[in-house]
């Protein structure tokens, strides 16, 4: 695979497809979700915090609330990365962990994270009565919910890969775990780790909104940030707010993009050790900046002592690891056992709190009517593929063949992708409503606004990777027109094309919740859909609709996945790679 | 002279599927004393590469015993290091870091790692290069980094895997004299050094005793002493004739001599065809042909004309063998009279005797045209054969097999293979 190509929400979505363990974790989940959803049902006190900040639509405050939307995010993202640390490496290292945790993580990154925010708003605001920091833990969970899976799932997806020779020549060397961890397996995801970073990012700026200003559970929670901003303006149909908002986000993407990722995506090219690299490797500014100055050189030999330390600690030295002995066999059949016994209780006990709530609060024809909504969405969700790679298609190839306007191109399309495209939104509203037009048909644009961008980039990748010798001799075999199209183009760039459509599905599906369900001032846009009947149930609170849409929602991204793109993927890399 | 390393009845099996096993190394008694350098040589696949991983620790032998310095080997075993034939740098360290890893591992204080590093460094002749990152340097230069995280740690013996076979053959010659050089100056403590080779000249040159491997499963065939002096000259006649033995021992070893008795008479379905490209062997036999050799050519010199080593030469000579083109006795190699007809011929002429004695010798073969011939719409699956071959293979090598066989029946015309539908006819492509 090359690394030229890039993903929203999953790049490891796209690599590994459902498997019967899939359908374990994911009746173990929901096990646990509807029981959460149960409990959280018996305690819908509506949050009362004496004097509740009032949010202003004054433009000065808005760097203040930059600030702080960017502190939750920053800390979701520690979160996040510490998640990464242990869970991914244990699912890499442990066969047994390996079962049950990449299932979940599969099973996890399709739940909607509205879907985490109502279950687990309330449990938050319990946990720290009468404090802010319930609601802020919620909204920093909702982000963390968009930001850890794919960062897991990718960083055990680089553990895994690592060469063997790197591995023997660290068991020659003696390494211990801990210093393995940190001069071997974090080196080798770096680059994954911090790509997924940045896709992860821009995913909670999708959900910026709705994290912060948050209407779930007969909660009615402004935490002080851009989102809660938005909110405001959206709600007193402000355009300027909106405007004044977008402009800040901008500044602050661009700032932190500037100042942090390009920096560490330029550093970070030394981790990357694949034969095919860019032939230009990522430049940054701040970085070059940063290189000349004595702070910097100080500032890391300083960094490298403390590093240094904590690598070799004693504490952490192992003592030479023997290979394990035939006497162990007999206990690891015990546990073995045990194990399977264990996992097989949890089956049966999830399956039986699950069928239990459905039973006892939805009837059939409520599963019915989901998956019928189900279904619309996925229609509205393949049309839009449909178009946007008919627009999409040509225009990448366009650009691809032309190595200067790629390069223009690029970044810009990047940079797109990393915008949080909901914020348009209002404008959408505003056109549909002038109009008149139908809201079952306009409002589904909205779905792949924010992923389309992964398409056109991927066939931009694609059409520039393209061998120089093969579209040559096409030229002089003097192909062109549709065959061109049929025998060089559309083969050439079949996997890129393939991977940029799965992480545009995935994030229509993820966006469904957002785009299916518009408002503007007291204007609200319902769309038929699975992602507005997710909306309407967090909103109202009704707990046992929520679980059952979220649910009703994997099952189409889970069976989507085995039965569309696992075939598509498999073709993708079996016949058209060109190696 | 003192036992360094001792291994005793060693057996190797990887678990092919829950009830079958594949026997790797079969039977190996090797004893190697301080002071020498001594050389496995083997073609690939031969189990010489896992022999230097169980003496090293990183695998687990099946049964036998594995003894370093008086004490079983549980475990990577300090003191012994270990240089790879893919170099096995972490890209991300610096020639520096990458030969101070090691030293960092054993929690040797940073001043004297340092220190350590350099003299490492200079010894292996990379001063200059310390700051410099592992995708900077050339082949050559990233295994001399290889050898000094080898040496930093002062081993006292040295494991060396193909260390030379990813590189040139001018930088190879290069870094093996220096080899030489530092094991001869006694610069380092290491007192032995037991290197994996398929490379007969490179065994020669710099080994004090070879150990000839034999394949299928893996087993200790000969053991040659080298008496000469170092520096070698690879002109000599002493050399020469060395060579010429190694050939023969490689041929013709007893075991070696039953198998093709066999082989001559009947290959089973499931013998492990050797990969090799159709067109290739016809330039062979074109080569062999040709008037500057006489009838009996001598392998040595086949396979400097060549220019290639024995683990290209030795599969090409093995699928002359099978199919009747060759034969190949005392380290000679004679084309048989088909052989000679087919260098004259035309390439149709030349797809027609491939063809023959294809369906006549190879049994996989005319069995998958058997089966062909004997259904009505002449199509068969490829599982079909695979779960067959998968009764005597395992699953990997029944795919290279299978795919070897579709290969060689391509191009003789007598069956076909579709890519797509995984099927194989007796149809040609629309």
């Amino acid at each position: 695979m090359s690394k030229v190509r890039f993903y929203l929400f999953s790049q490891t979505k796209s690599l590994r497809f459902i498997n019967e363990w899939d359908l374990v974790a994911f009746i173990v989940i929901f096990g646990v979700l509807f029981t959460f959803a149960w409990g959280a049902s018996q305690m819908t006190t509506p949050y009362a915090l004496g004097q509740p900040i009032a949010i202003t639509l004054d433009p000065h405050a808005l760097p203040l609330y930059s600030a702080r939307t960017v502190l939750r995010m920053f800390a979701a993202l520690i979160l996040s990365l510490l998640f990464t640390f242990t869970f991914g490496t244990w699912a890499a290292k442990s066969k047994r962990a390996e079962q049950i945790i990449i299932p979940a993580i599969d099973v996890l990154q399709s739940v909607p994270v509205l879907s985490f925010l109502a279950i687990t708003v309330v449990g938050f605001i319990r946990l720290f009565p009468g404090s802010q920091l319930g609601p802020e833990c919620a909204s920093i969970f909702a982000v963390f919910t968009a930001q850890a899976w794919n960062m897991a799932l990718g960083f055990y997806q680089s553990l895994k890969s690592i060469p063997s020779d790197l591995q023997e020549a660290a068991d020659m060397l003696h390494l211990s775990s801990w210093q393995r961890f940190w001069r071997i397996e974090v080196p080798c995801g770096m680059s994954s780790l911090l790509w997924n970073t940045m896709m992860s990012m821009s995913a909670s700026w999708f959900f910026v909104v709705v994290s912060e200003a948050i209407s779930v559970a007969h909660q009615d929670i402004r935490l002080p940030g851009i989102g809660s901003y938005i909110q405001l303006a959206i709600d007193t149909r402000d355009l300027t707010a909106v405007f004044y908002a977008i402009t800040a986000m901008l500044v602050v993407i661009l700032i932190y993009d500037q100042l942090l990722f390009r920096p560490l995506v330029a550093w970070s090219e030394r981790y990357n050790f694949s034969e095919f690299r860019d032939t230009r490797p990522a430049q940054s500014w701040f970085l070059d900046l940063l290189g000349r100055t004595y702070l910097l050189r100080y500032l890391s030999s300083g960094f490298a002592i403390v590093t240094n330390y904590a690598i070799t600690m004693p504490w952490f030295r192992r003592k030479p690891k023997a290979i394990k002995e035939q006497s162990a066999k007999l206990i690891k059949i015990r546990f073995d056992w045990f194990w399977y016994a264990a996992m097989i209780a949890g089956i049966i006990a999830s399956l039986w709190l699950l069928l239990g709530f459905i039973i006892s609060n939805l009837d059939l024809y409520e599963i019915w009517h989901a998956a019928v909504l189900g279904s619309i969405t996925l229609l509205r969700i393949i049309i839009l593929l449909i178009a946007s790679s008919i627009l999409w298609v040509p225009v990448g190839v366009w650009i691809g063949l032309r190595p200067r306007v790629t390069q223009v191109a690029q970044p810009i399309v990047q940079f797109l992708a990393s915008f949080p495209a909901n914020l348009l939104f209002p404008l959408v509203v505003m056109l549909i409503v002038r109009y008149q037009l139908n809201v079952e048909i306009w409002t589904s644009p909205l779905m792949i606004l924010g992923s389309q961008w992964y398409i056109l980039f991927n066939v931009i990748a694609g059409t520039s990777s393209i061998p120089k010798e093969l579209a040559y001799a096409a030229h002089n075999l003097n192909v062109r027109g549709w065959l061109w199209w049929s025998k060089l183009i559309l083969p050439a760039i079949f996997p890129y094309y393939v991977t940029g459509a799965i992480t545009a599905a995935g994030g229509a599906w993820n966006a469904s919740i957002v785009a299916e369900w518009v408002t503007w001032g007291d204007t609200t846009l319902q769309a038929t859909g699975l992602g507005a009947y997710i909306r309407a149930s967090t909103d109202s609170g009704d707990f046992p609709r929520i679980a059952l849409g979220t649910a009703m929602m994997c099952v189409y991204v889970l069976v989507i996945n085995r039965l569309l793109w696992r075939p598509l993927y498999r073709i993708a890399t079996e016949r058209y790679q060109l190696s | 002279m003192k036992e360094l390393v001792r291994i005793r009845q060693l057996r190797k099996t990887f678990k092919k599927s829950e009830q079958q096993e594949l026997l790797v190394l079969d039977n190996v008694d090797l004893t190697l004393y301080s002071g020498e350098i001594v050389a496995l040589l083997g073609k690939s696949g031969s189990g010489k590469s896992t022999l230097l991983r169980i003496i090293a620790g990183l695998t687990k032998p099946t049964s036998g015993e594995v003894m370093y310095a008086g004490k079983p080997v549980t475990g990577p075993v300090p003191g012994v290091a270990m240089v790879f034939q893919s170099f096995a740098l972490m890209p991300w360290l610096t020639v520096l870091q990458n030969v101070e890893l090691g030293l960092e591992a054993q929690g040797v204080p940073r001043d004297e790692r340092r220190s350590r590093a350099i003299e490492a460094i200079d010894i292996i002749g990379l001063d200059g290069f310390e700051s410099a990152y592992p995708r900077e340097l050339s082949g050559g230069m990233r295994q001399r980094v290889g050898f000094a995280r080898a040496l930093v740690i002062n081993p006292d013996l040295l494991l060396l895997d193909e260390p030379f076979s990813a590189l040139d053959v001018l930088t190879a010659e290069n870094l093996r004299g220096d080899l030489i050089d530092i094991w001869e100056s006694k610069k380092t403590k290491t007192r032995g050094i037991l290197f994996v080779t398929h490379n007969i000249d490179e065994a020669a040159d710099i080994a004090d005793r070879i150990i000839v491997f034999g394949s299928d499963p893996g087993y200790i065939r000969a053991e040659v002493q080298v008496q000469l002096p170092q520096p070698r000259d690879s002109q000599s006649n002493e050399f020469r004739e060395l060579v010429d033995k190694i050939y023969r021992l490689m041929t013709t070893g007893p075991q070696e001599r039953a198998r093709r008795a066999i082989r001559e008479r009947y290959l089973g379905i499931g013998y492990r065809l050797p990969d090799v490209d159709p067109s290739i062997l016809a330039g062979l036999i074109e080569t062999m042909d040709a008037p500057e050799f006489a009838s009996k050519i001598d392998l040595p010199e086949l396979s400097e004309h060549l220019m290639m080593d024995i683990d290209d030469l030795f599969p090409l000579i093995e699928t002359l063998e099978i199919l009747g083109f060759a034969k190949v006795a005392d380290g000679d190699i004679a084309l048989s009279k088909i052989g000679s007809s087919f260098a004259k011929a035309d390439l149709l002429e030349r797809k027609k005797m491939f063809a023959d004695q294809l369906l006549s010798r190879v049994p996989l073969a005319s069995h998958i045209r058997r089966v062909l011939d004997e259904r009505p719409n002449h199509y068969a699956s490829e599982e079909r054969f695979l779960s067959r071959l998968e009764d005597h293979l395992s699953e990997k090598e029944a795919e290279r097999v299978l795919k070897t066989v579709i290969d060689w029946g391509r191009y003789a015309e007598i069956f076909a293979y579709d890519y797509n539908t995984k099927m194989l006819s007796l149809e040609n492509p629309d």
